[in-house]
């Protein structure tokens, strides 16, 4: 187990790198707490993989330090740094049985059989593949192929940290649920440092302790599941989280009051804005009510969804979507009210504060 | 499910049948038809039963022929098997490096084994070869018109340097096809260098392996032109192997009837090999 430290960290997959467009992973700074269950969430080759992989070893950065625990790892091999790391398509040992799979990354490192064995039976119980040890593992399925990847992280019970690389694709989606809770459940277990790279939102939110939302190569936002659905620090993760996305339509301020249109906004706080930036207002569906009073709207589509309806319409010639309960009543002349301590202010993209 | 019998479906695999009743099934009826008779000329036929058959596996000179045959196909597996690995192995995986060695592996498939025999024929003389001058010069003595080992050997490295790069090519394909993954993983693991090509490298390439096994054991085994070209089955019988035995009967002495039975016998003898082979390593394949 350690504390992961990056330090600067820049990558660019060209040799020599001239605008900060060529760098597949812009600078990232940041400390990972021993045993925090992290989860790097972002669109493909938004460079999630890129960072998963400077921190296991397996890309050199092209700029920057990695401490694990204080000690300066950046030039350390995979091994040497002791990290597990599961992949996105399950890898196993064909012609192995289950149980030495398991027992390889144990023998290679020359621990004694007698020890192999405890550990191995162990991790066999954890993953709940008891009675398959002596099975070829060429015959499995695949979240049972992935359970293997996982275990053969978990057999070296002395690992920095185990690394996840969107582990689920190739899983069913019933499996997928008691993968994910089985992961989480030995991480409250046994408090492995672990980071998750996943593209989807509700597996990233309920995995990790902390998200960290990557867009473009760089970290837009590091926070609790209700930070960032609350506060999105930035336009991308009001859309990317939450479904659907967050409302974002674009206003001019003055003041504390919000123009979108004809219509106006009154915020409950003063904005702190410089000149000449793009200014946007950002509500999540779930505030925004409908009713009587209020803005007008005019509704284009009811999508019924079963637990709710999600009311598609345009506000002040801007498409906005809407939650509306099931039973929820949608009058015929319908109009809507933003729920004040909802509302967020961006700035170019970028969320602002109050003015002090 | 229940099974509906429709005998217009034959109608259907008819042409197969026609094709392959031509190409194959007459061709080889009209040579079992020749292996049981005898004839003194004038298209006069008499039956001889398994006289043939006998006369040709009571003769030292079929199974010298087969022996030398077995050890040829042997040694060539034996060479260009491993050697295929290793090249492939250290071939490159990406870069202008690709393109340039596949070409250079592919260029000896290009040629004819006529063409082969002629270039290692020539290469190899005493008097006028590059190979055979050298070697004549370094106070080795070479000569494979007189010498059966410089001979053998002249064959054997000629049939490496012709069909290796089927296996190395086969081999590559084989790996390539491993995804970044399984090296990832494999470092991770700690995995040395020769676990590395135990445990992923050699199962991936286990399919290509069999059929590379195959090809190459009935290609040596019916090995014909190349040895006619460069020794004619000398010096002595010590490069006559079957192919070449069979044509000495069939056209030299014009002997049909033990040429057709020496023909049969010789088909079967591939076709049980390459079973057993192939029933052999797909039932290591599935235990395995």
């Amino acid at each position: 187990m350690a504390r992961i430290n990056l330090e600067h960290i820049r990558h660019a997959y060209g040799a020599k790198p001239k605008s900060e467009n060529d760098y597949a992973l812009k600078e990232v700074h940041h400390e990972w707490n021993d045993g925090g269950a992290y989860a790097l969430l972002g669109p493909s080759g938004c460079g999630k993989t890129t960072l998963l992989n400077i921190i296991s070893g397996l890309i050199n950065p092209s700029e920057g330090r990695i401490l694990f625990d204080g000690k300066d790892v950046t030039h350390l091999s995979t091994q040497e740094r002791n990290i597990a790391q599961v992949f996105q398509f399950p890898v196993i040992y064909d012609t192995m049985t289950v149980y030495d799979n398991l027992a390889f990354p144990l023998r290679n490192r020359h621990v004694p059989e007698a020890e192999v064995d405890r550990r191995v039976k162990e991790t066999i119980e954890m993953i709940g593949l008891g009675g398959w040890a002596k099975k070829t593992a060429r015959g499995l399925t695949a979240d049972q192929k992935q359970k293997i990847s996982l275990g053969r992280g978990l057999v070296r019970n002395d690992v920095s940290a185990i690394l996840f690389d969107e582990p689920l694709t190739v899983i069913d989606p019933e499996m997928k649920w008691v993968l994910r809770s089985q992961i989480k459940r030995l991480h409250k277990q046994f408090g492995f440092t672990m980071v998750y790279v996943t593209h989807d939102q509700t597996e990233a939110l309920t995995f990790a302790d902390k998200v960290v939302v990557m867009y473009d190569g760089q970290i837009v936002q590091i926070g609790t599941p209700a930070e960032l659905f609350e506060r999105p620090r930035h336009t991308f993760v009001g859309y990317f989280i939450g479904s659907p996305g967050m409302n974002v339509l674009p206003v001019n301020l003055d003041g504390n009051t919000a123009t979108v249109g004809g219509e106006h906004v009154a915020l409950n706080f003063l904005p702190k804005v410089k000149a000449g930036a793009k200014t946007e207002l950002g509500i999540r569906p779930e505030f925004v009510s409908i009713g009587r009073e209020g803005m007008p709207v005019a509704i284009t589509k009811v999508e019924d969804i079963g637990r709710h309806k999600i009311v598609r319409a345009r506000f002040a010639d801007q498409p906005i979507s809407i939650i509306v309960d099931e039973d929820g009543e949608i009058p015929a002349d319908p109009r809507v009210r933003f729920d004040p301590k909802a509302i967020n202010i961006y700035a170019d993209s970028w969320r602002v504060g109050e003015e002090a | 499910m229940e099974k509906t019998w429709n005998n217009k479906a034959w109608f259907m695999v008819l042409p197969v049948l026609v094709l392959v009743a031509f190409s194959a099934v007459i061709p080889l009826m009209t040579v079992v038809n020749y292996s049981v008779q005898d004839t003194f000329g004038n298209n006069e036929f008499f039956w001889a039963g398994t006289d043939w058959y006998v006369q040709v596996l009571t003769s030292d000179r079929f199974w010298d022929a087969l022996t030398r045959n077995l050890i040829f196909s042997a040694i060539i597996l034996a060479i260009e098997i491993p050697l295929g690995i290793i090249i492939a192995l250290n071939m490159p995986k990406k870069g202008l490096g690709v393109p340039v060695c596949l070409v250079l592996m592919a260029l000896p498939l290009l040629i004819p084994w006529n063409v082969v025999g002629t270039i290692w024929q020539v290469f190899g003389r005493v008097d006028i070869g590059l190979l055979g001058r050298t070697l004549e010069g370094m106070g080795i003595n070479y000569n494979y018109v007189q010498n059966p080992v410089a001979a053998w050997v002249t064959l054997i490295v000629m049939d490496v340097w012709h069909w290796t790069s089927l296996v190395v090519l086969l081999c590559y394909a084989g790996l390539v096809s491993i995804p970044d993954a399984y090296y990832q993983a494999a470092k991770i693991d700690g995995a040395s260098r020769w676990s590395v090509f135990r445990y992923i490298q050699l199962p991936k390439m286990k399919r290509v392996l069999l059929i590379a096994f195959l090809l190459r054991f009935m290609d040596s085994f019916m090995i014909y032109t190349e040895p006619f070209v460069v020794t004619g089955g000398g010096p002595g019988n010590s490069t006559t192997f079957l192919s070449i035995d069979l044509v000495k009967t069939a056209i030299g002495q014009f002997d049909l009837g033990p040429a057709a039975a020496l023909s049969i016998i010789y088909f079967l003898i591939i076709l049980l090999l390459s079973w057993i082979f192939y029933t052999v390593m797909t039932t290591s394949d599935a235990q395995g």
